[in-house]
């Protein structure tokens, strides 16, 4: 296994936010394009889990014209096994506020949203009163920036970007269709960048340290660190911050207990690797450097021997059964068909060829399905049953 | 005009202007796309995804109907992945959709179905959904009848009530696999805001969304010889039937429809036409003296503008929205109500019949005329004006039912003493043709001229736009209207209730200052009624206006007042507009409703 691929810690988005005020005013005496441009060069990636290039999507927002763009932060934190939002909005909430302002500095935005999970109602408190200190020390500085918390009311689905815009319109959370995509019609039908929490904390990282600094962190199509919410059969569960690429068996090692069977990467949307592949997969995004690369929003669990599989699938489906908008035929009937047939199976009512039916159904969900949320179902559905068909069937 | 944008669709190269999605495109290139979520009348909503295409580079299928064409895209509509795709979602729909197709009311009229069978669905694998939900069919409604069951969730009912209706009645509710299309806690149709429009029916793919069919009803009152069954048609029948009789939209069966009805057993066969000439006599005659009232006598009890009441999904609509301008509504009851009040007094006297044996059935373009027949103060005549109200799809069916061959009918009349009709009868169908009718009487019982329009057409309230706006400007009027001279009557259409909001909203601000208002419930008035058959588009709606007018203009008579039956039977029993008897039978009020 070649060493690149090794374990790396990495200490930047809770280091210290006592200089956002300093990071402000320096990036505000840049050009847009400067920023834009220190952005794309440090490839850094959309932390959410999709992996949009974000300084490509600040630049597509900043070239429409219109007198009203947005910020919208998504924290709508809700992809089950991930937990590192929470933690940044609690620890360093000015660096996610000072990003938010500079985005709308560069594309020409004057209002931020904050859309925060229903279920972290808890932050609203201090993370209003960051914002009142944020905004007064804008208004000081001639800043001409106002960010707002909108809450979420608790469906996963809102967390998807059209979705959320919907909730915030006051409507039924669904996703549109696309395009338009937001950096032309995103909230109330204008140019919005939308970013995840963590996203925006990186940004403040390399808009104070430059391109590079972030750029020299992990490897070659997935630079820079990354946060990873640890949970599972670990001895050490938490919120690490690791630099991208490394290998999900040095991973393992650090974090496993010993006797890790399978790690699910990227929550319930993820996939799951069995321990024979850990070797041969990393975590990052596409580019396949070894074997396979997964990318994932950073939610890591793990799974040792006294796990079954069939568990796990059960629960996932549940899940998605439930939180699925049912909006898109795909996406409603097909989760209540995965979940029934597999059931069936177990029970022996259906034989155990129905999971390769119930596989071709996960091909056309994720053909067809109209947002990530139907189209992903099919990840941890197809690597558990292709890896785990025996513990489906007996 | 911008520029092309250049796409291959299976091979085939087309052109297009940008913004054209790939459904579209498609059709112009002369393939077919299978649709269900998409209708003509709404917004895209692109989530059935039946409509999957493949587009060359890209990994996943988009959807056709939501998808617009980019340059040089290149389109396959029925590669093997779009095949399975396709097959595998209609296999899904199936499975959570109550597939009794044989005792289903829409068999053979069902887009799923259809679907189903163009793909040879011949096997169910996925396990039937429906019995794992709690689906309870709603028939508390005189009109509609909401099956969950076959509901699959396109949300066309929901876009249809929200986008050309404004009533939002029909919503979704809960998520994931609990999702359901529902009213305001879940209430029944029958006592939420729904104006029994039957809207949702027209745009429904499946039978989740149907009338209530009153057709075994009418036949055993055919059938029952100690009854004498009479029918009424309404004007925008005669131009719709044909099309659920395999004719082209737009054709004119008036003599072929009366014909069948006589051979289905009906005893007496008249046209609701009449009573459209006699509202414009009463209604005409009520916005005169309103006219005097405001202008003359300054009576702050006298309401302007007045709105027409010829439509029960208005009247429903206006009861629950606006229920302080109920006083604004002409208290004339419809045509159809004012036919069912006299059928059982007039027709019951002149043919010496005892009313008690009468059974007065309608056929009718609405949903919207069930609720209204069942109104309990319906009852002027000292039975229930109206017994059965049929859509015109009920009729068809009958038509059907009992072997006619539609196409050979030698055209005939309508019965003697309720069965006459002019031209401003006829328009009644259409959006504006209450107005024009009414202004063709007005104008000439004012000035004792023709209405100054060429040919009698009053073209500035015709057509399909929303809301519609004219002013007519009455000089040298007759001694006895003389205060009306120089008037400007400001006179405003709305058809569907969307619109009907627009104009009432105006009304209420301030903004517009109308004498007169002519409100349909329904896209392009009583032709693109919720009882017409279906398909529905605004192409469709334009070929049945354009025979309404067709067959307005094929009259003999084309003013109300003409109507030589409307003359005889102010003569010889309701004496003049406005009297004693039409107050008791003719006229109407109206009750403030719930709002949710």
């Amino acid at each position: 296994m070649a060493t690149s691929y090794q374990l790396k810690r990495a200490d930047f988005i809770f280091k210290n936010e006592n200089d956002w005020e300093e990071v402000l005013s320096k990036s505000f005496s840049r050009t847009p394009q400067e920023l834009i441009n220190e952005l794309i060069s440090s490839e850094l990636k959309g932390r959410g889990g999709a992996g949009f290039p974000t300084g490509l999507k600040w630049k597509l927002t900043a070239e429409v014209a219109n007198d009203t763009k947005y910020v919208i932060c998504n924290a709508d934190e809700g992809e089950p096994g991930t937990f590192k939002d929470r933690e940044i909005l609690s620890m360093v909430p000015f660096k996610v506020l000072t990003s938010m302002a500079v985005c709308g500095y560069v594309i020409g935005a004057k209002e931020g949203y904050v859309y925060l999970r229903g279920e972290y109602f808890f932050l609203l408190p201090e993370l209003n009163k960051a914002i009142s200190e944020f905004e007064y020390y804008c208004k000081e500085t001639n800043i001409d920036f106002t960010i707002r918390i909108f809450m979420g009311s608790g469906a996963y689905i809102c967390g998807e970007e059209t979705a959320l815009f919907e909730s915030m319109e006051g409507k039924r959370g669904e996703p549109r269709n696309k395009p338009p995509f937001p950096s032309n019609s995103g909230y109330m039908g204008k140019p919005t960048v939308i970013n995840n929490v963590e996203t925006l904390a990186h940004t403040y990282t390399i808009f104070k340290y430059g391109a590079k600094r972030f750029y020299d962190l992990g490897v070659q199509y997935s630079r820079g660190s990354k946060l990873f919410s640890v949970s599972g059969d670990t001895p050490k569960p938490g919120i690490y911050e690791l630099e991208l690429g490394m290998s999900l068996a040095d991973f393992v090692e650090e974090f496993g207990d010993g006797d890790t069977k399978a790690v699910q990467v990227g929550g319930a949307s993820g996939f799951l690797v069995p321990r024979k592949r850990f070797n041969e997969t990393a975590i990052g995004f596409q580019g396949k450097l070894i074997g396979i690369s997964l990318p994932t929003g950073g939610s890591m669990m793990l799974f040792n021997s006294s796990r079954s599989m069939f568990n796990v699938l059960d629960n996932y489906l549940e899940f998605f059964r439930e939180e699925s908008c049912g909006q898109c035929t795909p996406c409603r009937v097909g989760c209540q068909q995965l979940l029934k047939g597999i059931k069936a199976v177990k029970r022996g009512e259906k034989n155990a060829k129905y999971l390769d039916k119930l596989l071709q159904l996960t091909e056309t969900m994720k053909l067809t399905a109209k947002c990530g949320l139907g189209q992903s179902v099919a990840n941890s559905f197809s690597s558990i049953v292709e890896n785990f068909r025996e513990e489906m069937i007996y | 005009m911008a520029k092309t944008i250049k796409i291959s669709i299976n091979g085939i190269f087309v052109e297009v202007e940008p913004g054209t999605t790939i459904l579209n495109a498609a059709q112009q290139a002369g393939i077919l796309i299978p649709t269900l979520c998409y209708h003509k009348d709404l917004c895209i909503a692109g989530n059935c995804r039946v409509c999957v295409v493949e587009i060359a580079g890209q990994k996943r299928l988009a959807a056709a109907c939501a998808t617009p064409c980019e340059e040089e895209m290149e389109i396959f509509t029925n590669s093997l992945n779009v095949h399975h795709s396709r097959k595998h979602i209609i296999e899904l729909l199936l499975s959570e959709h109550n597939a009794d197709c044989t005792s289903c009311y829409k068999n053979g009229s069902c887009e799923l179905q259809k679907l189903a069978s163009d793909y040879k669905i011949l096997k169910q694998d996925f396990i039937p959904l429906v019995p794992f939900k709690n689906y309870t069919i709603d028939k508390l409604s005189p009109a509609i009848i909401k099956d969950d069951s076959k509901c699959i969730r396109c949300q066309r009912c929901v876009r249809t009530c929200e986008e050309l209706q404004g009533v939002n009645a029909l919503t979704v509710a809960y998520k994931g696999d609990q999702m359901k299309i529902t009213t305001f806690f879940e209430k029944s149709i029958n006592s939420v805001v729904c104006s029994t429009c039957g809207q949702c029916i027209n745009h429904c793919p499946t039978g989740a969304l149907v009338e209530k069919n009153y057709i075994e009803k009418v036949w055993d009152a055919i059938a029952d010889k100690t009854k004498h069954v009479i029918v009424q048609t309404a004007p925008a029948v005669r131009v719709g039937l044909g099309e659920e009789l395999g004719l082209k939209p737009g054709s004119r069966v008036t003599g072929k429809m009366v014909a069948a009805l006589k051979r289905l057993g009906f005893d007496a066969v008249m046209d609701t036409d009449f009573t459209a000439d006699l509202t414009i006599m009463e209604e005409g005659t009520e916005l005169l003296m309103r006219l005097k009232g405001t202008l003359v006598d300054h009576d702050p009890e006298v309401k302007l503008p007045m709105a027409t009441s010829c439509s029960p999904g208005w009247i429903k609509y206006i009861e629950h929205m606006y229920p302080e301008y109920l006083g604004h509504l002409s208290t004339c009851k419809s045509p159809q109500q004012m036919f069912g009040a006299l059928a059982k007094t007039y027709y019951a006297k002149a043919r010496n019949l005892d009313p008690e044996t009468i059974v007065s059935v309608s056929v009718m373009p609405c949903t919207a005329k069930k609720f209204e027949a069942n109104r309990t103060e319906m009852s002027d005549s000292g039975y229930r004006d109206v017994d059965y109200v049929l859509t015109t799809r009920e009729l068809a069916i009958m038509i059907k039912q009992a072997g006619l061959d539609f196409m050979k009918m030698e055209d005939a009349h309508f019965d003697r003493l309720m069965g006459e009709s002019t031209g401003a009868g006829v328009i009644f169908g259409a959006t504006g043709g209450v107005m024009e009718a009414a202004l063709r009487t007005v104008y000439e019982l004012v000035t004792g001229w023709e209405v100054p329009f060429n040919n009698l057409n009053i073209t500035p309230v015709r057509g399909m736009e929303g809301v519609k706006e004219t002013t007519v400007k009455i000089e040298n009027p007759l001694e006895e209207w003389v205060f009306l001279d120089g008037v400007e009557l400001k006179c405003a259409v709305a058809h569907g209730l969307v619109n009907a909001k627009r104009v009432m909203d105006s009304v209420r601000s301030g903004e517009s200052d109308y004498h007169f208002i002519e409100i349909m419930a329904c896209p392009g008035g009583c032709l693109g009624g919720g009882g017409q058959p279906i398909p529905t588009s605004p192409e469709i709606r334009r070929k049945r206006a354009e025979a309404i007018y067709a067959e307005d203009e094929g009259m003999p008579l084309r003013k109300s007042h003409l109507n030589p039956e409307v003359i005889k039977i102010y003569k010889d029993f309701l004496e003049h507009p406005l009297g004693e008897k039409s107050h008791h039978l003719l006229h109407t009020h109206y009750t403030e409703r719930e709002r949710f």
